[in-house]
Parts: structure tokens; C-alpha cells; sequence
């Protein structure tokens, strides 16, 4: 089941040529030597109630986009277009910190540690409760009632509320910062890595209120994540980053069915695949990711890619729809088989 | 390994990590331990190595080591002094460790050649003492050599590298060949891919089996990763809060499981190939605290095949229920563990 937006209507988030360097000092001036291009011409859309994966290796500038998107961080360059709920689009990069403050309630985001993202001297009740004291629901009385429907939306017991994080497992804490996250009530929420912490048999039960919210509450979700089995299960789309660069951007069904980028294809061949019976693959990926600070030539994969050609190592491709709404960066999309 | 259990006696109370836990490693084979986060995986590892910690302690049980030598003899290391001599003698030679996070493990003032030269000239004089003794320059070419053989680049200039300055790949692949350094007859991977990123990953995993198959040295592989244990292991331990809940030929386990456990287990991991979007299957409730071990069968409240009033009153016992799969579960046999 796909919930893609209607066509008329602007996608509910906008990103265009997102950019993100952060600085190299070096010596006693801390003079600038060099930029490291964490994000370099990021662009895609999000549509209301799409789950958008994210996914790429450690330092593929996933969390940057994603911090980039709640101005976390801010990008050295680029839009991103946010359709609000009166249906004006406004530009999150070019806000003031007293604007953005009254969009925060829209946006929110789920942490990947759900031991270091919660105060272990709060109650849930505190904890949960704070983005609602925030954004001004000044009486207890209201909040624990809020406090108290989103425990439940979240499948606690309300009863919790007046406990502490630590007498909770990894599973129930994650839960408490989805419900922290739900609090006031966002349209677009940005999970980090949700469950790369939690045990199998939690992580599924996590993913599974995350289907659940998504459907009951109309929530559109950016789902950061390494895990290809975890964004295939719950991701509409999925955008694929390597070296601060989308390297592929499809509907998931054709990502997995047909990936046309060759680092897509190796990401997905290098999965280990939970059955004796199935061989693994012996096309492993050689080599290392390089530095963003210092990529190669060209396309930035060439040198790992077994179908590089002399185009590669000197033209840098562009991303282009190969077929319709599947992108890729490669000069030779059209000729690149899985496995 | 015979009925093995380690306690951790604290303020609280008696914490019974690993209970009751036999299995065998023949030479050359590779043993996969799966389990959730305190199942006990690391402490058995933990107990082998004789590395266990105050307020731990081995309880009860026996860890029947077959030493090489003419005749063969066989030396039990749960009674050996942690400190004592013989332990000191095996530990990182005949059995050596890769551990999880090869950051940690490496000393960060130091070389990793350094480091690993130490360790071939503290163990290697003393196997071959009827020839001329080791010089440092020895071991650091054979360290060079080792480098080589786990597919280091450049392996003369990366001997003389810090550990902060090398990758996560290359950390973990100079933490093998300090494992290998000293031919060890049986090798225990804790978790050693989980910190890195899976087309590092991949080539980590081909990188074991090869050295596997050349030295023919015995695994005994420690993860939470079912795709990994299926690509790696031969033979499968499943553990649950201290116990073994089933073990045997890998190709039993993922396609004749028995106990409800390890057949929850499979079915809640999100796949590469199943259905999107859809409810995962999940084990209901949470890994319960160690302190609140349930009474009976350590899985009951959680097993959605439990026989009422017989799983949560007495402990089964693991039984033979195939030539070589054995399973501890009411619903295959009778034998329950002495009270």
C-alpha cells in the first residue's frame, strides 16, 4: 500500500539543493584550510502522510540532512519548503529563530538512543509533558490528561506517567520518546534511527506502532536509518546517500526490485541474508567510503564500482529520472542488473 | 562446555547470568550463540576466556578444553586460577579474542603493531622453545605478514598507525590479525561486525571464513544477528536470560526450528524480501529485568504455545529431539530440571 500525495497539491516538505560544509581549521588561527561536504546538493520531496527512508553508511551525511531539516543544523546553502497547515509554503532555512519556534510544534523528532534522549531525573509525566509546558499548556492538570492519551497511543499504562526512564526497558523507552514526539501533535516527524538499539523482537513491535501511528494520526515520516530490511518494511520511498550526495531516490517496491545505482545494488547484496541455504554474495564491495572532505574525481563511486568506465573518473553524473520517479546518479543507470 | 553458570552476587540480589548452559565445539568448527541483550552470550564468552568480573563468579559447571600435545589432554578451565599461569599461557594464544568494539580494545598510545608484537613475543617464545627465540624483528614481520593476510593495504606504513588513525574496517581487521597472531586453535568473535557498517560488514564476514577454512581454527561466533549467524556459522546455539533455549546444525535451526522462541525470533525480523508495510509478527512483552527471572520456563510469559500451569512451574530441561538438535521446551518432552 502506497499513500502518495495527490498531484495538485505541494508536497508537504520541499528540499532543494540542501547543502551542508562544515568548516576544517587548522594552526593556531584556526585558519580554514578545507570544507567537508556532509551534504553536498541534497534534493527530494516528502509528501503528507509518505514515509521517506533515508538510508547510507556512516558518514553519508544521512543525519545532516535530517538535522539540516529541523535547523538543528544550518545548511550552508539551499531551500527546504514546508507547506504549513494553513497551506502557505515557507522556506525552514531562510526563518528567524522566533518564527521557526512556532513551526517546532510541527516537526519533531525521535532519537536513536532512547537511554541518552530522556531525563532520567524527570518523570514521563515531565518528560513527555515538556514540549506541552513549552509550547504554553501551563496547567498540570491538562497535561497529564495529554500525558496520559499519548501513553496509551504509544501502549503504556497512563499509571507510568509518575515513574522515572530507568525502570524502563530499551522497547518502553523508545516508546516514551515516540510519545514525547507526538506530544504536540506534529505533522512531520524525523526518526533517527528508531530502532537500531533495540533487541529483534523489540524492534519489531516498535515498527509496528510506527505503521500504527502513521495510519491512525496522518504523520509523514523521514526514517533515517542503516538497516535496508528496516526501511523496506516501512518506507514508501526510499533515498539512498552516499558521501554526502542522493545516489538513488525510487518508491521502494522498484529501489529493491531494480536498484539502478551500483552502490544501491551493493548496499543490498551485502545484507546477510538470514538463511543457511542462500549463499552469500562473493561480488563484495571493495574499499572503503571515502573522506568527505576529500572525495575522488568524478562520480564518487568510481573507484569502488566494478562497472566504472573512463566517463566515470572524469564526469560527475548528475541525478536524473531514469525511469518515471525513479532517480539515480549514474551514466549507466539504464545498464546496471542486480546482482 | 558442561552445565555451565555464572552469578553476579550484587546488593540486590543474585543475578544467575548463565544457567545451566552445555555445548560442544569440535576443532575447526564454527559455534553461532544467538540471543537478545542479556541472554549471556558475552558471559559465557566472558567464562571461557576466564575473564569474568567481581562480583561474578563461575558457579557451577565444567569448560572441558582438548590442549594439543602427545597424548592430547584435556584440561578443565572453569577450576583454572583466572590469573594463574596455564590460564595466562592459553589466553590470546591458543584462544584469543576479537571483540566488539576494536576501538576500545586497541591501547590508543600505542601502535597496533606494537601492540600486536607484544603479543607474539609474549607467547610465541615460550610454543617453540626447542628453536632459536623470536626477535622483535621477527614479530614485527610476521605482524606485517598478518596485516597482508587480512587484507591491510600498505601493511609496512599501517603497522606503525594509532589505532584513532585507522578506519573502523581496517581497526577491526588489524584486531583479527592480533587475534591470529598467535595461531589460536579456537577464536571467540564477540559481536565483531556490529559496530561497523555492512559493506564493511561483508567484507569483514568473507574475511573470517576465509581464515577459517586456511587455519582451520575453531569459531565459537557471538551475535544478535540471525543473517549473520546463518552466512557464518555451522552449529547454533539459541540463548535466552541465561539458557540454552534450542541448539544444532544451522540448517535445523532456520528451517526446522523447534522451540517457540526461536521460531518468534525468525519470523519478527523484517526481510529483504517479504511483504511491506504490513505487521510484523511479534514476541509479546518485554526481555524481563534480570532480577525478575520468571519462575518455570525463562520464555513462558512471553510464548504464545505455553501449556498452562506446567512451562511456569517447572524448568525444562534440553533434550535430544533430533540427532543433533536439542531443544529445552514441554512441548517435545517431559524432562524438567531438578528442583
Amino acid at each position: 500500500m502506497t499513500n502518495l500525495p495527490a498531484e495538485n497539491v505541494p508536497p508537504l516538505l520541499d528540499v532543494r539543493e540542501l547543502r551542508k560544509y562544515f568548516p576544517i581549521s587548522k594552526g593556531f588561527f584556526r585558519r580554514v584550510v578545507g570544507h567537508v561536504r556532509a551534504v553536498d546538493d541534497v534534493s527530494f520531496t516528502v509528501g503528507e502522510g509518505e514515509t521517506l527512508g533515508l538510508v547510507g553508511e556512516s558518514g553519508c551525511g544521512k543525519t545532516t540532512v535530517s538535522r539540516s531539516i529541523l535547523r538543528a543544523h544550518d545548511p550552508t546553502a539551499g531551500q527546504v519548503l514546508y507547506r504549513t497547515r494553513e497551506g502557505k509554503v515557507v522556506d525552514l532555512v531562510a526563518m528567524s529563530g522566533a518564527e521557526l519556534k512556532l513551526l517546532r510544534r510541527d516537526i519533531q523528532m525521535i532519537f536513536q538512543d532512547p537511554f541518552g534522549s530522556l531525563n532520567p531525573r524527570m518523570t514521563l509525566l515531565d518528560n513527555v509533558g515538556e514540549p506541552l509546558l513549552v509550547n504554553g499548556m501551563r496547567s498540570r492538570r491538562e497535561r497529564m490528561e495529554r500525558v496520559a492519551e499519548l501513553l496509551r497511543l504509544v501502549g503504556l499504562r497512563p499509571e507510568f506517567m509518575h515513574r522515572f526512564p530507568h525502570a524502563f526497558s530499551g522497547g518502553q523507552r523508545q516508546r516514551i520518546g515516540i510519545a514525547r514526539a507526538l506530544a504536540t501533535s506534529p505533522r512531520l516527524v524525523v526518526a533517527d534511527e528508531p530502532v537500531s538499539a533495540l533487541d529483534v523482537s523489540v524492534q519489531a513491535q516498535v515498527l509496528n506502532l510506527l505503521l500504527e501511528l502513521q495510519l491512525r494520526l496522518r504523520l509523514t515520516f523521514i526514517l533515517v536509518a542503516h538497516d535496508l530490511s528496516v526501511v523496506r518494511h516501512i518506507s514508501d520511498r526510499v533515498a539512498v546517500m552516499y558521501v554526502g550526495q542522493l545516489v538513488e531516490l525510487a518508491p521502494t517496491g522498484a529501489v529493491f526490485a531494480r536498484p539502478r545505482h551500483p552502490y544501491t545494488a551493493a548496499l543490498m547484496r551485502a545484507v546477510p541474508v538470514p538463511d543457511p541455504r542462500v549463499a552469500g554474495s562473493n561480488a563484495i564491495l571493495k574499499g572503503e567510503v571515502p573522506s568527505p572532505a576529500a572525495p575522488p574525481s568524478g562520480c564518487y563511486f568510481h573507484p569502488r564500482c566494478r562497472f566504472a568506465e573512463d566517463r566515470c573518473r572524469r564526469e560527475a553524473p548528475l541525478l536524473r529520472e531514469v525511469s518515471p520517479g525513479h532517480f539515480a546518479r549514474c551514466h549507466f543507470a539504464e545498464q546496471i542488473s542486480p546482482g | 562446555m558442561r552445565d555451565l553458570s555464572v552469578v553476579f552476587e550484587l546488593d540486590e540480589g543474585t543475578v544467575r547470568a548463565v544457567d545451566g548452559v552445555s555445548f560442544n565445539v569440535a576443532p575447526g568448527e564454527v559455534v553461532g550463540i544467538v540471543g537478545e541483550s542479556g541472554c549471556g552470550k558475552s558471559v559465557t564468552m566472558k567464562a571461557i576466556m576466564q575473564l569474568i568480573e567481581q562480583p561474578g563468579r563461575i558457579a557451577r559447571g565444567e569448560i572441558h578444553y582438548r590442549r594439543n600435545g602427545v597424548p592430547p589432554r584435556t584440561i578443565d578451565l572453569a577450576r583454572l586460577p583466572p590469573r594463574g599461569r596455564l590460564m595466562r599461557a592459553l589466553r590470546g594464544a591458543e584462544i584469543a579474542l576479537i571483540p566488539q568494539e576494536p576501538m576500545a580494545a586497541f591501547s590508543p598510545v600505542h601502535t597496533v603493531g606494537q601492540q600486536i608484537i607484544e603479543a607474539i613475543m609474549l607467547h610465541a617464545p615460550r610454543r617453540d622453545s626447542d628453536s632459536h627465540p623470536i626477535t622483535r624483528r621477527d614479530a614485527r614481520a610476521m605482524t606485517i605478514e598478518l596485516f597482508r593476510d587480512v587484507g591491510i593495504s600498505m601493511p609496512e606504513q599501517r603497522v606503525d598507525a594509532y589505532s584513532w588513525q585507522l578506519s573502523g574496517g581496517l581497526r577491526q581487521r588489524a584486531m583479527i590479525a592480533m587475534a591470529l597472531s598467535c595461531r589460536p586453535r579456537l577464536l571467540i568473535a564477540d559481536e565483531p561486525t556490529t559496530a561497523i557498517d555492512v559493506t564493511t560488514q561483508a567484507q569483514i564476514l568473507a574475511l573470517l571464513r576465509e581464515l577459517q577454512r586456511k587455519y582451520d581454527t575453531a569459531i565459537i561466533f557471538i551475535t544478535h544477528d540471525l543473517g549473520v549467524i546463518a552466512q557464518m556459522a555451522h552449529y547454533v546455539v539459541v540463548m535466552y536470560l541465561g539458557s540454552v533455549m534450542e541448539e544444532g546444525p544451522v540448517d535445523d535451526i532456520f528451517h526446522a526450528p523447534k522451540h517457540p522462541y526461536t521460531k518468534a525470533l525468525l519470523r519478527s525480523i523484517p526481510s529483504l524480501y517479504g511483504e511491506t508495510r504490513t505487521a510484523l509478527p511479534v514476541i509479546a512483552g518485554a526481555l524481563p529485568h534480570p532480577f525478575n527471572r520468571p519462575p518455570g520456563c525463562p520464555f513462558h510469559p512471553r510464548c504464545d504455545e505455553v501449556i498452562p500451569k506446567r512451562c511456569s512451574r517447572a524448568v525444562p530441561r534440553l533434550q535430544p529431539v533430533e540427532v543433533r538438535q536439542q531443544v529445552s521446551c514441554f512441548l517435545y518432552h517431559d524432562a524438567a530440571e531438578p528442583v
